[in-house]
C-alpha cells in the first residue's frame, strides 16, 4: 500500500441508506463505520459481504470493497475472498432470515472453520423486506402475516449455536448502543478467527414487539457482572437469559488458530489470489512424471 | 479392422481388488507405448455388488473399450454366469477352479481353470488369486515374465520386500501354468517407440485447470466427480493451489465466486445433484460477473438417479441453470485429451468475457482411464485474463465496475487494489454498481445494463472453433453427437465400413455458443442425418431444433445407464437405413 492516512467513520460512508426511517440497522452501520476507522483500516483493505434482505444492502452504504451476493449466501462468498486473499479484512453483515434461516447451513460450519470473518449479523426477529413474516429468532406466539395465530416455533438462539458450532469470538450488541455496538466489532475485527456480533436491530415497521423500548428496558450489559468469556458454559447461561433481562457484550473468546493460519498451502507462499497463475517448469514436470 | 486390439475384462465383486490387475495391466500396455483405454462398470456398493473393469489395448488411436471380449478374468461364480455368454470363438476364459464352476461356452473359447490353493501353496488363495490370474494373462499375451515381474516390483515396493516376492512368485506359478495348460494368442503385442502414461478424465480436466492456472479448488464429494477433488487434494501443493471441501454444493457455488474476485482462477466439479444446488450462483456469477468455471460430471438420473452409471441427461439443466436471460458458455468435452485442452480455453474464455462457464462431462469420460502421452499436453497454454485490473492505480481514478462499453466488457479490478474501491451486486445496478432495483427501479437504466452485458455475446460464436466432420466427405450417412459420444461413433465408422456402409460424424463440443452455420452446413450436405445420444428425451436433438430448425432423418439413444459400444451406433445405423426407422435403442448385452 502506497498511502497511509488515519481515516475516520465519515470516510468510509457510501450512498445515502434507503431503510425506513427510524430503522435500527442505521446504528449498526454506524457502528461498522467507527469500527473500521477504530482499528485503522483502508477502504481497500476491507471486503464488506452481505446477502440480500434490508439489513443486506449495507455494502452500498460503506466505502469498502462489496459484495451485495444472494439471499443466505454471504459467509460462503465472504470464506473465499477471505481464503483467497488473507491479507483482507473480510466483514459479512446481513439479517436473521439470512443468516439464522436460508444462511444457518453455512453459519455452523464458517464458525466451525474457524474463518477469520466478522460476522455482524443485524437481528430484528422479522423478516422485513418481505413485509413482515416469521424469522428463526420471532418469539413464539408473534403474530406475522406468516403466522396470524402466532409462531409455535421456537427461536434460534444465535450465541449458544456460535459457541457450539466452535465459534472463537461471540458477542451481542444493541443498535441504540452505538458506543458499545462499535467496540464489540472492532474487537471482532482484531480477533483472528470467525467472529458473530448478533445486535438487535428494531424494526420499526414490521416487528412492533422487539422495539426500541424493549430492549432499553431489559437490556444489561455482561461488563456489570463480571462475566469470564472464556467460560463457555456461563456464555451459554447469560445467553439464554431472555425475559426482563437480555444481556448484551461479548459472551466468549477464545484463542484459536484461524482457518488461513491453518492452511498449509498459505504456509508455503503469500495469498493465493496473488501467485502467479502459469505453472512453474519445475510443477509441469511433477505432473508429468505422475502420469507415468 | 487392422492393428493389434486386445480387450480384457475382470468381474467380481467390490473389495476383491480389480483394479491391481487392472493397473499392472494398464501399466504394462501403456509403457509399451500402446492405445489403451477402460470402462468400469460398478454399482454403488463399497464391498460387494458386481463390478466388471473392460480394459482394451490398440495399435491404432480408439477412444471406446470396444466391442468384444478376448479374455474374461472371472474373479467369481458370478462374473461366469453373466459373462461367459458373451465370449466368442478364439477368447479366453480364465477362473479359479478351486471354487469357480465353469458354464458351456461357445465353440473356440477355451476354458482356463487355475488351481488356485495348489499354485499358491495355500498361501492367502483369495489375496493372490488376481496376481495368479495376471501371470497366467502374461504368458497368453506373449509377454515375457521378467515384465510382469518388473511390474510387480513397482507397483507393491511400498509395501515392502515381503510382499513384492509373494506376489512374483504366486504369479510365476500362474505364468508357468499357462506355458503348460493353455494356449497364447496368435498376435504379436507390438512394442512401440514413446511409452506412455495413464490417466482419468478427471485427472484430465483437473490437470488442464492447473496448466490454466487453477489456484482455487472447492467442492462437496459427489460421484462421478469425487476424482477432480482427489486429484487436488494430491497435487494443490505442488501447484500452490488451495482445496477446500464445503458443506454443500451451494457453499462451493459460491465460494468459488468470492474467491474469484480477489483475482484467483476458481474451479469446482459435481455431477447433477449438486450442480442443481449450484444454479442459483451461476447466475450471480454472470450477474457481478466475475468469472468461474463449473463442472457438472453428468450421471444417471434424474433425482438420485443411478450414481454409477452414464448419461448425457443434464443438457436442459446446464442450459436453464439460473434465472433470467445471462451469459454464459457450456461446452461438453469429447474424450480426455480434449477436456484437458478445454480448461485453458474456457478460463481465458471466462476471464475476458466476465462470466461463469459450464463443462460438461458425463462418467464415461471422467471415470474411464485412457493413455496418454505428457508430450503431447500443453503444460504452459497461453492465459489471457482479458481487461482484469490486478494491480494498485496510480493516483486518483474514476473506476466505475459497470461502465458501459462497446464491446460491454468493463474492466475488472479485483479486490483489494487501491484505487478501484467498488461494489460487485447480484441486483441490477448501475455502471457505479449502485442499485436499480429498489425504490430508484429505472427501466432506462435497467434496459441499458440488460444490453451492456448482452453485447458481451453478441459475436461470441467467432471466439470458438466450429466442429469438426470426421470421416469421408460423401458419406451415407452423418451422424451428430455431443461430448463422450464422439469415442462410440467414432469405433463405429469401421465397423460399418465393414457393413459396406459409409459414414461421418459430426461431434459438437461448444453448446453456447453453438456454431449453427457450421451445424446447419453439415446437415445440407448430409444425404442422411442420425442424431446419436446417450438420454432418452433427445436433449440435444430438441436444443438443436430450437437453435437452428434442424431436424435429422433419426435418432440412436441409448438410457440404460451404460454408454454406447461401436457397435450399438452401427446397428442403429444399418437399422435406419435399411428400415427407415426414426429411433433406435440398442440392446445393451453386459448386464452388471
Amino acid at each position: 500500500m502506497t498511502t497511509t492516512i488515519e481515516l475516520t467513520a465519515k470516510d468510509f460512508k457510501g450512498v445515502d441508506p434507503d431503510w425506513c426511517p427510524g430503522c435500527g440497522h442505521f446504528g449498526v452501520l454506524n457502528s461498522i463505520q467507527r469500527a473500521y476507522a477504530d482499528v485503522g483500516l483502508q477502504p481497500h483493505e476491507v471486503v464488506t459481504v452481505s446477502g440480500i434482505g434490508c439489513s443486506s444492502n449495507a455494502p452500498g452504504y460503506i466505502n469498502t470493497y462489496g459484495m451485495h451476493t444472494l439471499h443466505g449466501r454471504a459467509l460462503p462468498f465472504a470464506t473465499g475472498v477471505k481464503m483467497a486473499n488473507h491479507e483482507l479484512t473480510v466483514i459479512a453483515t446481513g439479517g436473521d432470515g439470512d443468516g439464522y434461516g436460508i444462511g444457518a447451513g453455512h453459519f455452523t460450519h464458517a464458525a466451525r472453520r474457524n474463518v477469520d470473518i466478522t460476522y455482524v449479523v443485524m437481528n430484528n426477529q422479522i423478516y422485513g423486506l418481505t413485509t413482515g413474516q416469521m424469522s428463526p429468532t420471532s418469539r413464539p406466539g408473534l403474530t406475522t402475516k406468516s403466522t396470524p395465530f402466532g409462531s409455535i416455533e421456537y427461536p434460534y438462539n444465535p450465541i449458544t449455536s456460535a459457541i457450539m458450532n466452535g465459534a472463537t469470538y461471540v458477542a451481542r450488541g444493541y443498535s441504540g448502543d452505538i458506543r458499545g455496538t462499535t467496540k464489540l466489532i472492532a474487537d471482532g475485527i482484531r480477533h483472528k478467527g470467525f467472529s458473530l456480533i448478533d445486535i438487535h436491530s428494531p424494526c420499526v415497521t414490521f416487528n412492533l414487539e422487539n422495539t426500541h423500548d424493549f430492549f432499553k428496558q431489559r437490556i444489561k450489559k455482561l461488563d456489570e457482572v463480571e462475566h469470564d468469556a472464556s467460560d463457555w458454559k456461563a456464555a451459554c447461561e447469560y445467553a439464554m437469559e431472555w425475559g426482563d433481562t437480555i444481556y448484551t457484550g461479548l459472551f466468549f473468546e477464545v484463542e484459536s488458530e484461524s482457518l488461513s493460519q491453518l492452511d498449509p498451502i498459505l504456509k508455503e507462499g503469500g495469498p493465493i489470489a496473488k501467485r502467479s497463475l502459469p505453472l512453474t517448469p519445475e510443477q509441469a514436470d511433477r505432473l508429468k512424471s505422475r502420469l507415468m | 479392422m487392422s492393428g493389434y486390439d486386445m480387450a480384457i475384462a475382470i468381474g467380481g465383486e467390490a473389495g476383491q481388488g480389480i483394479a491391481t490387475p487392472g493397473d499392472i495391466l494398464a501399466r504394462l500396455f501403456v509403457r509399451r507405448g500402446l492405445n489403451f483405454n477402460s470402462y468400469n462398470a460398478f454399482q454403488s456398493i463399497v464391498r460387494g455388488g458386481h463390478i466388471f473393469l473392460t480394459l482394451r489395448t490398440t495399435e491404432e488411436t480408439k477412444y471406446s473399450h470396444g466391442d468384444k471380449l478376448d479374455i474374461l478374468l472371472c474373479l467369481n461364480q458370478d462374473t461366469m454366469d453373466k459373462h461367459l455368454h458373451f465370449m466368442k470363438a478364439g477368447s479366453k476364459v480364465i477362473y479359479n477352479s478351486d471354487n469357480i464352476t465353469p458354464g458351456s461356452a461357445a465353440d473356440g473359447v477355451q476354458l482356463c481353470g487355475l488351481p488356485i490353493a495348489e499354485l499358491t501353496g495355500n498361501a492367502r488363495a483369495g489375496l493372490n488369486q488376481n496376481t495368479v490370474a495376471v501371470g497366467a494373462i502374461l504368458y497368453m499375451l506373449g509377454l515375457e515374465f521378467q515384465v510382469l515381474k518388473d511390474s510387480l516390483t513397482q507397483q507393491f515396493q511400498r509395501k515392502g520386500e515381503a510382499i513384492v516376492n509373494e506376489n512374483v512368485k504366486v504369479a510365476q506359478a500362474g505364468y508357468e501354468h499357462a506355458i503348460k495348460n493353455f494356449e497364447r494368442f496368435p498376435d504379436e503385442i507390438p512394442m512401440l517407440s514413446t511409452p506412455r502414461g495413464v490417466w482419468s478424465g478427471n485427472d484430465a480436466l483437473a490437470m488442464g485447470g492447473a496448466a490454466a492456472g487453477v489456484k482455487f479448488y472447492a467442492a462437496y464429494p459427489m460421484s462421478p466427480s469425487t476424482g477432480l477433488l482427489h486429484w487436488f487434494a494430491n497435487n494443490g501443493r505442488n501447484i500452490g493451489a488451495m482445496v477446500r471441501q464445503i458443506e454443500d454444493e451451494i457453499g462451493v457455488a459460491n465460494i468459488v465466486i468470492g474467491a474469484a474476485h480477489t483475482g484467483a482462477r476458481t474451479l469446482s466439479a459435481t455431477s447433477g445433484g449438486g450442480f442443481a444446488l449450484m444454479t442459483e450462483a451461476i447466475g450471480a456469477s454472470s450477474m457481478m460477473e466475475i468469472p468461474t468455471v463449473y463442472i457438472d460430471v453428468m450421471r444417471a438420473g434424474p433425482s438420485t438417479g443411478v450414481p454409477t452409471k452414464t448419461e448425457q441427461g443434464d443438457l436442459w439443466q446446464a442450459l436453464g441453470a439460473s434465472q433470467g436471460d445471462f451469459q454464459r458458455f457450456i461446452a461438453a468435452p469429447l474424450h480426455a485429451q480434449d477436456a484437458f485442452n478445454l480448461m485453458a480455453e474456457i478460463f481465458n474464455l471466462t476471464d475476458r468475457f466476465q462470466c461463469p462457464a459450464i463443462v460438461l462431462s458425463d462418467l464415461l469420460i471422467s471415470e474411464g482411464h485412457y493413455s496418454v502421452d505428457p508430450e503431447e499436453l500443453d503444460f504452459f497454454p497461453t492465459i489471457d485474463r482479458g481487461s482484469t485490473i490486478t494491480e494498485h492505480a496510480v493516483g486518483k481514478t474514476d473506476y466505475l465496475r459497470y461502465k458501459f462499453t462497446e464491446s460491454g466488457i468493463s474492466p475488472r479490478a479485483v479486490a483489494g487494489l487501491e484505487g478501484y474501491v467498488h461494489v460487485v451486486a447480484t441486483d441490477e445496478h448501475e455502471e457505479n454498481s449502485g442499485l436499480i432495483s429498489d425504490e430508484f427501479t429505472n427501466p432506462h437504466k435497467r434496459r441499458a445494463m440488460v444490453e451492456k452485458r448482452s453485447r458481451k455475446f453478441e459475436n461470441i460464436v467467432a471466439e470458438i472453433a466450429p466442429p469438426e466432420l470426421v470421416g469421408p466427405a460423401d458419406a451415407d450417412v452423418t451422424m451428430i453427437g455431443w461430448g463422450s459420444t464422439f469415442a462410440a461413433m467414432h469405433d463405429s465408422l469401421a465397423l460399418l465400413t465393414d457393413r459396406g456402409i459409409t459414414a461421418n460424424f459430426l461431434s459438437v463440443k461448444w453448446i453456447v455458443p453453438l456454431h449453427a452455420d457450421k451445424i446447419a452446413e453439415v446437415f445440407a450436405n448430409a444425404k442422411r442425418t442420425i442424431i446419436v445420444e446417450n438420454n432418452q428425451s433427445g436433449q440435444f436433438a430438441r436444443y438443436l431444433r430450437g437453435e437452428t430448425g434442424l431436424v435429422p432423418d433419426g435418432h440412436i439413444r441409448k438410457y440404460d445407464g451404460e454408454p454406447f459400444m461401436p457397435h450399438h451406433i452401427a446397428d442403429g445405423v444399418e437399422d435406419n437405413l435399411k428400415n427407415n426407422t426414426e429411433q433406435f435403442i440398442p440392446f445393451q448385452e453386459i448386464v452388471v
